[in-house]
């Protein structure tokens, strides 16, 4: 933050409160501890910097194993475009995954020790491992921007040759954890309320985390496009949102299948906030899964960019429900996460937006190979409207 | 040979005893104030309940296959081959993994601490691999807490419930309940009265898990061979498409 003096915008002045105010609760949570900055109990171990900063952070960052499967593994590569923007959202989601954990670790100074002490048979050593290993893939997937932006052909070569290996490895490693993250609440079925509670927790966080990687990079697509000015890939985007509706789609439809088989839509009629809690998740992702059917949606910035937001929030319902809310009446307690738990997850998303930004100012995000093929494609997306009915 | 501890609520008397033997072997202070909590917490790893005219202990059930150690991502928690679930404070990252896991809500955290350690009874492991009785087995005036090898106690359990059947609820709890566990409850009335969880499931927790993670070399060899194959045929056919060499 040492630029001259900015100017001084309603934005401004409410990042700098965000991150002020995260200053403050860091404070309160280095020398007041957990006790000092949570509202976390011996009955409610895990709160927002779980549920949030953890969970919801790694599934927002997944648009970069996505995009990855999509451009050099199917190579579709008019998709090319919006390939760096995911790979660095998805870089920057993993490093604040891993600030959200320091705080949230009762021994940061320990958060190396599932690399050296091993217990195979834990979901979070298999998390904390793949985590580990695929940032350092997705900084290794990001370098090639950081070398052309001074030239440096020799190691811009060198990489390239190892670029196969580790995109294949970045989406195994992906699909591990971003599914792992699930299994995680796999040993709770006392705890966890019954809508959320399945065994196939795995898969939908799998596939759920597909869906929010799609609806990220059309999400960051549209901003980006208003901050710096550049055309919208609209084309693209709208391909992309009908990508979006079919992952959706069979989400949904398989979340519907595990529901009848284990009998739990009789749930949906007691008036309980879990209830509310799950009605509201799934309008989230049923809503944009109809509208994005139709081309007139998909085709109109504004609309298409509503239903990614939409997606965003109904995955970080899902997300929060799974690893809070919908484990208050297993646990016997109510959390409302302290003002300071807020502070500093606002502070890590603010923080996130600005650093983004401040990278694609300095280095060629946008620019490489945004008009290749965009054009050839236009009239395809466009076409078929009646895709399905 | 295992060792568990029997509680029998019938015969305890809700003198406390067993929680002074508890917090002096930890070296945790005890006093009035603190005999008042009946809860356990980080300062108090065993309490009793008083469920009406009824009391019932809690501690660590230190389950046959606890589902806080197959969580626990350094190993910090480990299952000895004599049945306490035992911790080592230098390997905790104070994840708080256990605490999710575990289906009685036992371990708790040292919340107020710049260095905090999770908190749990781990059966005075020492003092049993040594040959002694836990401490609050000890302290207990009245035999309501016993300790002793696992098979003899339950043996002992059958016992009394067979002797004395109108005293008795005709059930053991910790034989079954997730896979067995160390602690074995007896009461005059049914468990979820004296504030026993009983709706947790008959198996092992771990195997919930479990599950899924056998599947990793399953998922990452077919995986590596699906995508490998997939760009492999994708590349050639770029490659055969644009006849130029050179691609990105
Ligand atoms: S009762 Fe909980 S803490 Fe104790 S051994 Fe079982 S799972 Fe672990
Ligand atoms: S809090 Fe400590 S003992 Fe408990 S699971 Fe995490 S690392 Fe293991
Ligand atoms: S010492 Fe024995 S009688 Fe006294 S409270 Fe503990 S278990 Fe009950």
């Amino acid at each position: 933050m040492t630029r001259k003096f900015p100017k001084i915008t309603v934005w401004r002045v409410i990042f700098a409160a965000i991150m002020l105010s995260g200053l403050y609760a860091t404070y309160l949570r280095v020398f007041y501890g957990l006790g000092g900055s949570t509202n976390l109990s011996d009955k409610f171990p895990w709160g927002l910097w779980i549920g949030f900063d953890v969970m919801c952070g790694v599934g927002l960052a997944a648009g970069g194993f996505t995009l990855v499967a999509i451009v050099h593994i199917f190579r579709i590569e008019r998709y090319k475009p919006v390939l760096r923007p995911a790979i660095l959202t998805a870089f920057l989601g993993y490093v604040l995954v891993v600030v959200g954990l320091l705080y949230d670790l009762g021994r940061p100074d320990r958060l190396w020790h599932p690399l050296v002490m091993w217990n195979p048979r834990s979901v979070m050593f298999e998390v904390a491992w793949c985590v580990t290993l695929y940032t350092t893939v997705l900084f290794l997937e990001f370098l090639p921007v950081v070398f052309e932006k001074f030239g440096w052909h020799k190691p811009l070569e060198w990489i390239h040759r190892i670029s196969v290996p580790l995109m294949i490895l970045g989406v195994l490693l992906s699909t591990l954890h971003q599914s792992s993250l699930g299994s995680l609440f796999l040993i709770v079925p006392e705890k966890l309320y019954p809508l959320w509670y399945t065994p196939i927790l795995p898969l939908l966080f799998y596939i759920s985390s597909i869906a929010v990687g799609l609806a990220m990079t059309i999400f960051e697509s549209w901003h980006s496009s208003r901050a710096f000015g550049r055309a919208l890939e609209l084309p693209l985007l709208a391909s992309m949102g009908r990508v979006l509706a079919v992952v959706l789609s069979v989400y949904l439809w398989i979340r519907f299948l595990d529901m009848s088989h284990r009998h739990v839509f009789g749930l949906l009629a007691l008036n309980r906030v879990e209830t509310w809690l799950f009605a509201l998740e799934i309008a989230l992702m049923l809503v944009p899964a109809l509208l994005l059917y139709q081309a007139r949606v998909r085709l109109r910035p504004g609309a298409l960019y509503a239903c990614a937001v939409m997606v965003v929030f109904g995955f970080i319902a899902n997300r929060l429900n799974v690893g809070t809310t919908g484990l208050e009446a297993g646990s016997g307690t109510h959390y409302i996460p302290r003002w300071s738990e807020v502070a500093v997850t606002l502070s890590i998303v603010a923080a996130g937006f600005a650093i983004f930004r401040a990278i694609a100012q300095y280095f060629p995000i946008f620019e490489a190979h945004s008009l290749e093929q965009a054009p050839a494609e236009m009239e395809e997306t466009e076409a078929d409207a009646v895709a399905v009915g | 040979m295992p060792k568990a501890i029997l509680y029998d609520s019938t015969l305890c008397i809700g003198c406390r005893a067993c929680e002074g033997g508890c917090a002096e072997r930890w070296g945790l202070p005890y006093n009035d104030k603190i005999a008042a909590e009946e809860t356990i917490s980080a300062h108090k790893l065993t309490t009793v309940e008083t469920h009406g005219d009824k009391f019932s202990r809690r501690l660590c059930m230190n389950c046959a296959q606890p589902a806080c150690a197959s969580v626990c991502p350094v190993g910090a928690l480990q299952k000895t081959a004599l049945g306490p679930v035992v911790y080592d404070a230098s390997k905790c990252m104070g994840c708080r993994y256990c605490m999710q896991a575990c289906p009685f809500q036992v371990p708790t955290y040292e919340w107020s601490s710049r260095l905090p350690k999770m908190r749990k009874c781990d059966m005075c492991y020492e003092r049993q691999s040594a040959g002694k009785v836990t401490a609050c087995a000890e302290a207990c005036p009245v035999g309501a807490t016993k300790n002793g090898d696992r098979d003899a106690l339950v043996a002992e359990a059958r016992q009394r419930l067979a002797e004395k059947p109108d005293q008795y609820y005709q059930k053991i709890y910790g034989i079954s309940e997730v896979g067995g566990t160390s602690v074995l409850y007896i009461s005059a009335v049914p468990f979820e009265q004296i504030g026993l969880r009983t709706n947790v499931p008959q198996e092992p927790l771990p195997e919930t898990t479990w599950r899924v993670l056998e599947l990793v070399p399953d998922v990452v060899s077919t995986g590596s061979v699906l995508l490998g194959g997939i760009w492999w045929i994708t590349n050639r056919r770029a490659e055969v498409a644009k006849k130029e060499g050179r691609r990105r």
